[in-house]
C-alpha cells in the first residue's frame, strides 16, 4: 500500500508556535507504532497565524491542511485520515470541501513563493523535482546579453524598496569593464515588521542561489555574497546547506555544468545595523568596516565591493529570476500592471486576522489585500490605517484603500511600496505614537554621518514624545513639517531622506489626532499612557475583586460585592485590570 | 585562561590574511568570551595589525557586539512595528519587573539574564515575540511571562 504523506511546516514561525514538539510526536508515532505515513518537512506556507500547520495527502484521499496542531492531536489526526473519518476542528484547506482558508490561497499568485511551504528547503532533490536549476541550464546556453534583454523585457523592478529596473541595473554592471565583478544578495531585511525575505530564505534557498548564478553569468561576475541578518539563524543554516549541495552537484564552483563558467558564493552575517540594508553601507560592512553609506556616484555598478563593479539585488528580486528565465518575460507580464509587472510578496502583520505571508499580482487594491486575502481586522475592530514601507514609508488611511499596490500608485499616497511590510492598525493604535515609534527607530539607527539625519531626527523625536505626553503646543506641528523638509534635503542616503515619511503621512491623514493630543490633552485611541486613565464604571462593577487581585501595585480597593475604586496617584497604567475584568466595568478615558 | 587564549589564537590564525573578516572575527571572539573585553580587543589589534580605533569603531557600530558582560541567557524583546502595536511595551515591562531590573540595568544580579531590545525577529505574525537563546516565544501576554522565565531560572 502506498503511504500517505504528512508534511509539517518547520519554519521559524512554525517552530515558535510549537511545531518542533509536533514533529517529535509525529516521528514517535510513525516509528513506534509503524504507521504507513511518510513524514516530510517544509518551511512556511505563509499562514503563520495558523501555525503549527500540517498537510496530509495520499492516494485516493483529498489533500487537507490543518492549523494550530498540537502534539496531543497528532494520533487522532493520523488515525482519522487513514480511516477516512478525519474530524478536526481547524481544517484550514480542503481539496474538495469548503474550508476557512481556501480563498486565502485562491486569491494569491505564487511566483516567488512557488516552493515555500511545498518542498523541503534542505533538499536539493526536492528543488530539482520542482523544476529547480532548469533555468540555469537554459541560461548557460544563452548569450549574457540575451538574458539581460529578457530581464529587461520582463519589466522586473527591484523588490528591495526603490523599484529600480533590474534589467537596467544588470546592463550597467555588464557594461562595466573590469577583471573582477561581484554580485550581492541583500538579505538584511531591516524593516521592523516585515519577514518576506526570511520566509523565502528559509523556504526556498536554492531559488535565490539559482537567480544569483544566472545573474553572475549574465553580468560577468564570478563571486558573490549573501548579506543576511544575524537574527535569522535558520535562514543562514538553510543557505549554507544549499550552497554546499549546489557546489557538490556542479551548479556552483568551477566549470559550472561543464560550460566553463565559474562562480563562488559566500554568506556574510550582519551584525545588527539597519543602515546596512542600504547598498553602499552594506558593501562597507561586507568589507569589515563600519556600515556608513557613501556618496553615489560612483554607483556600485562602477565601483562597489573593493572598488570593483558590483550588482546588488534584494532576495525577492533574485528569486524571481529563475521563473522569468524558465517561463519568459511575456508570461511574467501577464501578472501585474504595465509599469509594475509581476507579483509582490507582502508580510501582513499587526491587527489583521490572517497575519502571515502572501503573494499577489501587482495592481490588486489595498482593500482586497487586507480584506479578501488578509481576512480583515482582528476581533471585529475598525480599520484605521496600514503602514507600508516600514520606517521609510507611510501610513495609508481607510479613505485610500482603493489604492492599487504598484510602485507608482503607492508613492502618490506619500507612502512607499518598500520591501513589502504591511502593518495594519485598528482603532486602538495611536497614529502619533506610531510616528514617534518610527522616529525613535530611525534616530537610533542613523549612522550619524549627516547632521540633519543625526540631530534632525532627534529633534523630531523629542517633539513627538512631548506631544504623546500631552505637553505639545500647536507650533510643534509646524516645526515637525519644517524639520522634515530639511532632513529630506540634507541627508546623503535613503535612511535620512525617508525618515520623516511616517510623520508627514500621519500629519496628512490623521492630523486631528495630533490636535487632540495637543489641544485637548487626549489620545483618541486611548493608547498614550500619559494621557490615559483607567476608571471603574460603578454601574457595571459587581465587586468580583478580579481587578484588585491582578493589579501589580495594589492600587485598586473595594470590598467583595462592592464597587471598586482605582487610586489614580498609584496607578501605573499597565492595563492588567482592564484585561482582567469580565464585566467591561473598567474603561479607558 | 590559558585554554581560552589558545582558542583565541586559533580564531585569529584562521582569519589572518582574509579580507573583510573583522566582523565575523569579532563575532567568534564574542562567542568565545561572552562579550568583547577591552584587553582582548587590544590583543586582537596587535595580532591582526588592525588599529585599535578601527576595531573599537566596528565594535561600537553594530548592536550585536557587547562591550559589557552579559547574562547566561539573553532575552531579546522584539520592539518591531508589529510587536509594538500588539503591546510589546507591556511585555518588556513585565519582564523587567519579573527580573527586578531597575533604571537602565539590563543584566540581572545573578547574571542569569540579560534583556535586550531588538527590532523585529521576523515572526511578526506571532506578535508580541521574544527570543530567549535560540528559542522564540510568540503570542505573549504579560501574564505568561513568569511562566516563560521560570523555565530558565535555576
Ligand atoms: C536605510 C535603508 C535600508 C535598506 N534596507 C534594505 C533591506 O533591508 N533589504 C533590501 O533588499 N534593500 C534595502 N534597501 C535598499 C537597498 O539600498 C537597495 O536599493 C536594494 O538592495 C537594491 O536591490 P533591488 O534593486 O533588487 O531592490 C535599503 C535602503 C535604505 C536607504
Ligand atoms: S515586529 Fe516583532 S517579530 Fe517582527
Amino acid at each position: 500500500m502506498e503511504k500517505i504523506i504528512a508534511k509539517l511546516g518547520l519554519g521559524s514561525c512554525g517552530i515558535a508556535a510549537g511545531a518542533g514538539e509536533v514533529w517529535t510526536e509525529l516521528e514517535k508515532i510513525v516509528h513506534d507504532e509503524k504507521y504507513l505515513v511518510k513524514l516530510e518537512k517544509t518551511a512556511c506556507i505563509g499562514m503563520c497565524f495558523e501555525e503549527p500547520v500540517l498537510e496530509l495527502s495520499g492516494p485516493g484521499k483529498p489533500t487537507v491542511m490543518l492549523g494550530t496542531v498540537s502534539p496531543g492531536d497528532v494520533k487522532s489526526i493520523l488515525d482519522g485520515y487513514l480511516s477516512n473519518t478525519l474530524e478536526y476542528n481547524n481544517i484550514i484547506l480542503h481539496e474538495h470541501k469548503e474550508a476557512v482558508h481556501n480563498d486565502l490561497i485562491g486569491n494569491q499568485q505564487r511566483i516567488v513563493l512557488r516552493n515555500c511551504g511545498v518542498i523541503d528547503p534542505e533538499s536539493l532533490d526536492d528543488y530539482e523535482a520542482a523544476g529547480g536549476y532548469q533555468a540555469l541550464r537554459k541560461a548557460l546556453t544563452l548569450k549574457p546579453m540575451d538574458i539581460i534583454d529578457e530581464v529587461k523585457a520582463s519589466g522586473l523592478r527591484g523588490r528591495g524598496g526603490a523599484g529600480f529596473s533590474t534589467g537596467m541595473k544588470w546592463q550597467f554592471a555588464f557594461n562595466a569593464r573590469s577583471d573582477k565583478k561581484y554580485i550581492v544578495c541583500n538579505a538584511d531585511e531591516g524593516d521592523p515588521g516585515a519577514f518576506m525575505d526570511r520566509s523565502t530564505l528559509e523556504g526556498d534557498p536554492h531559488a535565490i542561489i539559482e537567480g544569483m548564478i544566472i545573474g553572475a553569468y549574465a553580468m560577468g561576475a564570478d563571486e558573490g555574497y549573501l548579506y543576511v541578518r544575524a537574527e535569522y539563524p535558520m535562514a543562514i543554516k538553510h543557505l549554507r546547506k544549499a550552497i554546499a549541495d549546489a557546489e557538490a552537484k556542479g551548479y556552483l564552483g568551477q566549470n559550472i555544468l561543464g560550460k566553463g563558467f565559474n562562480c563562488e558564493l559566500h554568506i556574510k552575517e550582519g551584525a545588527g545595523a539597519f543602515v546596512c540594508g542600504e547598498e553602499t553601507a552594506l558593501m562597507q560592512s561586507i568589507e569589515g568596516k563600519r556600515g556608513m553609506p557613501t556618496i553615489r556616484p560612483p554607483f556600485p555598478a562602477e565601483s562597489g565591493l573593493w572598488g570593483k563593479p558590483t550588482n546588488i539585488n534584494n532576495v525577492e528580486t533574485w528569486a524571481n529570476i529563475p521563473w522569468i528565465i524558465t517561463h519568459g518575460a511575456d508570461a511574467f507580464r501577464k501578472f501585474g500592471t504595465e509599469k509594475s509587472p509581476g507579483t509582490k510578496v507582502f508580510a501582513l502583520a499587526g491587527k489583521i486576522k490572517n497575519s502571515g505571508l502572501i503573494e499577489v499580482p501587482m495592481g490588486m487594491t489595498l482593500h482586497d489585500v487586507i480584506y479578501k486575502v488578509g481576512g480583515g481586522i482582528k476581533d471585529g475592530k475598525k480599520f484605521k490605517g496600514v503602514q507600508l514601507g516600514g520606517p521609510s514609508g507611510g501610513c495609508v488611511p481607510a479613505s485610500l484603500l482603493d489604492t492599487t499596490v504598484d510602485y507608482d500608485s503607492i508613492n502618490k499616497t506619500g507612502a512607499i511600496m518598500g520591501s513589502g511590510g504591511m502593518v495594519v492598525m485598528d482603532e486602538d493604535s495611536c497614529m502619533v505614537d506610531i510616528a514617534r515609534f518610527f522616529l525613535n527607530f530611525t534616530q537610533n539607527e542613523s549612522c550619524g554621518k549627516c547632521t540633519f539625519c543625526r540631530i534632525g531626527t532627534r529633534r523630531m523625536l523629542e517633539i513627538l514624545t512631548r506631544i504623546t505626553e500631552g505637553k505639545g503646543v500647536m507650533e510643534d506641528i509646524e516645526k515637525l513639517e519644517q524639520l522634515a523638509v530639511k532632513i529630506i534635503k540634507g541627508s546623503l542616503c535613503g535612511l535620512g531622506q525617508t525618515a520623516p515619511n511616517p510623520v508627514l503621512t500621519t500629519l496628512r491623514y490623521f492630523r486631528d489626532e495630533y490636535i487632540a493630543h495637543i489641544e485637548e490633552k487626549r489620545c483618541p485611541a486611548h493608547s498614550c499612557t500619559a494621557l490615559l486613565k483607567y476608571e471603574v464604571v460603578p454601574d457595571k462593577c459587581v465587586g468580583c475583586t478580579a481587578c484588585a487581585r491582578k493589579c501589580p501595585v495594589q492600587c485598586i480597593s473595594g470590598a467583595v460585592k462592592q464597587v471598586h475604586e482605582i487610586d489614580q496617584s498609584k496607578c501605573i497604567k499597565c492595563g492588567a485590570c482592564y484585561t482582567a475584568c469580565k464585566f467591561n466595568a473598567i474603561t479607558k478615558v | 585562561m590559558q585554554n581560552s587564549r589558545q582558542e583565541l589564537d586559533a580564531i585569529l590564525t584562521r582569519f589572518k590574511g582574509r579580507h573583510g573578516a573583522l566582523i565575523p572575527l569579532l563575532q567568534e571572539v564574542q562567542q568565545l568570551e561572552g562579550y568583547l573585553k577591552k584587553d582582548t580587543l587590544k590583543y586582537v589589534s596587535e595580532q591582526m595589525g588592525v588599529s585599535a580605533a578601527e576595531i573599537f569603531g566596528v565594535a561600537t557600530f553594530y548592536s550585536m557586539f557587547r562591550l559589557k558582560p552579559q547574562g547566561k541567557y539573553v532575552i531579546r524583546v522584539c520592539k518591531g512595528t508589529a510587536c509594538h502595536v500588539s503591546g510589546a511595551n507591556t511585555i518588556l515591562n513585565a519582564i523587567r519587573e519579573n527580573l527586578k531590573l531597575e533604571g537602565d540595568e539590563d543584566t540581572t544580579e545573578d547574571t542569569l539574564f540579560t534583556v535586550m531590545e531588538v527590532a523585529c525577529l521576523g515572526c511578526c505574525s506571532l506578535a508580541p515575540v521574544i527570543m530567549i537563546g535560540d528559542q522564540t516565544y510568540g503570542k505573549l501576554t504579560p501574564e505568561a511571562i513568569p511562566g516563560v522565565l521560570g523555565k530558565f531560572a535555576k
